[in-house]
């Protein structure tokens, strides 16, 4: 489960292009958000959270759905976290997660059409993964 | 297996350091632990306009592969203006040695401050990677002076 | 042929655990001249020393190689050693295998074959290696500050105790720096004035002491011992000799609207002043920029109550040139702007306001006589609002990268001040961490939290508004993990601090080295932190790092330290690595005097013998005392008659060689 949850991690982290490391925890970004109130966990939180692995709660929170966008925290981060890029990425995730079962493995060669492109089903897959 | 390891390009490069700054900056590199390939060695001179571009030239007849001069910033030297001299010539050095064949990439002059460990170990893997991506020069080796 | 000996050293494990140290001395073996070789566990031990020494007489060794840490470390232990066994000092040479190789690779067989490659470029080099004798040269016997702050008044005042002559350079009207604006000083509460002020008048009576206020250095020359400086005396329109410093021209001048900088522009003074009653010298002086004479030529009110007739309005920038044996850098620092942080307010809101204002507002002789007051309504704040760390520890490019290290102790003494006189008054402080590594620091901070009821908010400050003309600070209480929205009275910015903007231009002066934020570089960070690596110019207080004030001070007393060994000699031994010009081959082009920085090239026309040659020639000569050995004038030489001793157009090419064989 935890190799599972580090695979994701490094997953929002690719989509992010951020770097939570560089966080100190100073608290700016919550300080400065205007969703704060909505938000299950903090914009200090994703960071922190994402940095120690521990995705499995961002996921299941609706947390990043109430993100504005206005990318206030990544504007006055102090060391360049990008809190916002951050919460985009789990926002990513979880939709790239959704109905992630709707389909078997074993199901998918009686379903192929053969007139199908060779090329729409890579790019089907590629766009679709986990 | 072997035979493979051996093709492996591993460039020689000579690094023209000065005492007070790029010197430093490699040795800062060094205590604080930053990593960079072996292929380069540092000569030590007092100050970037130590470096006669015969010398750089003797690099490549003895089959160099690569040479950077490193000086302090400009404004910086340590001798008020030696590194400009420095810059002059080596402008002057590498317009010939294009005429003469040898690749642009081969030759580098970089300002590294005695503060700058991390500048210094990743301009050298840079330099280093550019190298070796062109590979053996063998444009102005003398082959007299391979034993 | 030279009998050459090399020493490997292991460090320890720092070099050994990496290389294969008894690969590398064997190696040497297969070197032509190499008579001996062995490695030890720490060369520049006792026991390391006495090895080689012993092995110079055993096989009459006439050059070594240490293979070691950088030269930059230990080359002057191994110098002596080798002068100590009877060789010529200057038949050493040094091969980096610790910074240059076992601590930048991982991998032995790597860092072995690269450590034998710099073994052998040493080799190379001192096969050529030729004994050398360092000249002398006399040393001024005068000191040269720049700063009048507490770091440049220790400094000055430590060195005239030891009998030397020392000038101060300070470019605002007064000595007395920042030190000067303060209230008080923490951990133990001592009034800033009360401890600073006795210092500045010892200054001004020392008789080996002169302070060149209102001036700035305006170029320097020479090198360690003989420097030459030009310092500009910018026009203060006041005749310093003359001026008493009564004051009665400031009552009476009607020029009263520029701000007053003393102060942080919280008020503002007069356009003829003295920046503070303490001042030192305690003269007057114009600011052109809202005199009213100097800008529409009517008025000269102050020019005819002045009974001492000191006002001159027709003076001009005057520049004296004076010759220094030292240069002490105490250019100090100064707190960040912050026109970039615009989420803070401080240029929209006067109540929000930074620590060095506060400071002034705490300050019986400040804008408000001491009294806490905010300045949009000069009415009493009850809640007062102290955010940390603006603009320190940040990566963006508005903030600087480092800690500024005084404010968490200062915005305590603030916060414990402020609560001691005013005890109703609701103090927060928004903080990241509170660091305090300092003797009773952390008490200091403990009793502001327990004894006095500080509230500190773990949490960063995100916004300060206005909202209906109360302002407002929105920031987060992480460990409470709420965002907080907080009414305030005044807001108290711990603004991170810079060195001065004049620090750059003085170190390029100085050809003294700076670090990426502008802060003066020391020799060595631990073994020379009050040394610029260029000789003769030694650091004092902030400029080289963020200091408190009992920090300054043993910092400024070591420079002085320093500068007073220098001092203390009547002639310094000079680096024998300086140019020669061989009279057989120069052909008198004067080539090498043009690029030369220190002008130690001069023609002389006198007899040349050489081998079929003997005749009266024009040919360069190196004075070797100004020389500084940077080689400039070698490579320009058209004919290789220019060298430079000790590192040799030939030996540089044998390491050449080396490395690409």
């Amino acid at each position: 489960m935890a190799e599972n949850y580090k695979e994701i991690t490094s997953e929002i982290l690719r989509i992010s292009g951020a770097n939570p490391t560089k966080c100190m925890q100073c608290g700016k970004c919550s300080g400065t958000c205007p969703a704060y109130s909505a938000m299950e966990y903090h914009p200090h939180q994703f960071a922190y959270l994402i940095r120690s692995g521990n995705v499995e709660e961002l996921l299941k929170s609706d947390a990043s759905l109430y993100c504005l966008s206005c990318f206030a925290c990544s504007e006055r981060c102090p060391r360049g976290v990008q809190p916002a890029k951050l919460i985009e990425a789990v926002r990513l995730q979880i939709l790239r997660e959704q109905d992630g079962d709707a389909i078997k493995p074993e199901d998918i060669p009686c379903l192929l059409d053969e007139n199908l492109p060779q090329q729409a089903l890579v790019s089907a897959f590629r766009k679709y993964r986990k | 297996m072997q035979v493979e390891e051996s093709k492996e390009f591993k460039p020689t490069i000579v690094a023209f350091c000065c005492n007070w700054c790029s010197y430093a900056g490699a040795d800062l590199a060094g205590s604080s632990r930053i990593s960079y390939p072996a292929d380069v060695k540092i000569v030590r001179v007092p100050c970037s306009c130590r470096v006669n571009p015969l010398f750089i030239l003797r690099a490549f007849e003895r089959g160099a592969d690569g040479v950077i001069l490193c000086g302090c910033h400009p404004g910086d030297c340590h001798y008020s203006t030696g590194n400009y001299y420095a810059r002059r010539r080596m402008t002057m050095l590498f317009s010939m040695l294009d005429y003469m064949g040898i690749e642009r990439e081969r030759t580098r002059v970089e300002w590294v401050s005695a503060a700058e460990g991390a500048k210094f170990a990743a301009t050298m893997k840079d330099f280093i990677e550019t190298v070796t991506k062109l590979g053996e020069n063998r444009k102005l080796r003398d082959l007299r002076c391979k034993e | 042929m030279q009998k050459i000996g090399v020493f490997v050293c292991w460090c320890g494990s720092n070099i050994a655990a990496t290389v294969d140290v008894k690969a590398v001395a064997e190696s040497a073996y297969d070197i032509p001249g190499v008579v001996y070789a062995t490695n030890y566990q720490y060369m520049c031990s006792e026991n390391g020393q006495s090895l080689i020494k012993n092995a110079v007489k055993e096989y009459g060794l006439t050059g070594i190689v240490v293979a070691s840490c950088s030269p930059r470390m230990h080359e002057a232990t191994f110098r002596k050693t080798a002068q100590a066994a009877g060789l010529n000092p200057y038949m050493v040479e040094i091969a980096n295998i610790r910074e240059q190789c076992s601590w930048v690779h991982k991998d032995m067989d790597t860092a072995t074959a690269k450590a034998k490659v710099l073994l052998r470029t040493a080799v190379s080099k001192l096969t050529l290696d030729q004994p050398l004798t360092a000249g002398t040269s006399p040393v001024t016997k005068r000191a040269l500050v720049i700063g009048g702050g507490i770091a440049g008044i220790q400094t000055a005042l430590d060195i005239a105790d030891a009998g030397y002559k020392v000038d101060i350079v300070e470019k605002k009207p007064t000595i007395g720096g920042k030190m000067a604006q303060l209230d008080k000083t923490f951990p133990t509460l001592d009034c800033a004035a009360c401890i600073l002020t006795p210092k500045m008048v010892d200054v001004s009576a020392n008789e080996n002491i002169n302070i060149y206020s209102y001036s700035e250095v305006e170029s320097v020359s020479g090198f360690v011992g003989n420097f030459d400086v030009k310092i500009r005396r910018k026009a203060r329109y006041v005749k310093e000799d003359l001026c008493t410093g009564c004051g009665s021209c400031m009552a009476k001048c009607p020029s009263k609207k520029a701000l007053n900088e003393f102060n942080m522009g919280l008020n503002t003074r007069t356009a003829i002043y003295i920046p503070f009653a303490q001042a030192i010298p305690n003269v007057a002086v114009i600011d052109p920029q809202s005199c009213i004479k100097l800008k529409t030529g009517k008025c000269g009110l102050c020019q005819k109550i002045c009974e001492a007739k000191a006002i001159d309005y027709e003076q001009k920038d005057e520049i004296i040139e004076e010759k220094y044996g030292a240069i002490v850098a105490a250019t100090g620092y100064n707190p960040i702007k912050l026109d970039k942080f615009g989420e803070l307010g401080y240029d929209l809101y006067p109540d929000v306001i930074t620590s060095l204002e506060y400071e002034r507002l705490m300050n019986a002789a400040g804008p408000t006589k001491g009294h806490v007051l905010r300045p949009s309504d000069g009415k009493e704040p009850k809640r007062i609002i102290f955010v940390q760390c603006v603009g320190s520890r940040g990566q963006s490019c508005r903030d600087k990268s480092y800690c500024s290290k005084i404010c968490c102790m200062y915005t305590a003494k603030h916060a414990m001040m402020t609560k001691d006189h005013y005890p109703d008054t609701d103090v927060k402080v928004f903080y990241i961490d509170v660091r305090t590594p300092g003797k009773n620091f952390d008490e200091f901070y403990r009793r502001a939290v327990e004894e006095y009821g500080v509230e500190y908010i773990k949490g960063q400050v995100g916004k300060i508004y206005e909202e209906d003309g109360q302002l407002k600070v929105q920031g987060s209480d992480l460990l409470a993990n709420k965002q907080l929205t907080l009414d305030a009275d005044l807001v108290v910015l711990a603004v991170a601090i810079e060195p001065d903007e004049t620090a750059r231009k003085v170190a390029t002066m100085l050809t003294a080295s700076m670090d990426t934020n502008d802060f003066f570089t020391e020799a060595h960070a631990k073994l020379r932190p009050v040394e610029s690596p260029t000789a003769g110019v030694f650091l004092s207080g902030v400029c080289q790092g963020p200091k408190d004030v009992p920090e300054t001070v043993s910092q400024a007393s070591a420079a002085a330290a320093k500068v007073i060994g220098l001092l203390s000699k009547d002639e310094l031994t000079g680096n024998p690595c300086v140019a020669h010009a061989d009279p057989l081959l120069c052909n008198g082009c004067s080539q090498c005097a043009n690029v030369c920085p220190y002008g130690a090239i001069t023609y002389v026309e006198e007899e040349v013998r050489g081998v079929g040659v003997r005749e009266v020639r024009r040919f360069a000569r190196v004075n070797e005392a100004v020389c500084q050995g940077c080689g400039a004038c070698t490579v320009t030489c058209p004919s290789g008659a220019m060298d430079l001793k000790g590192f040799t157009n030939r030996q540089i090419m044998a390491e050449v060689d080396a490395i690409c064989k």
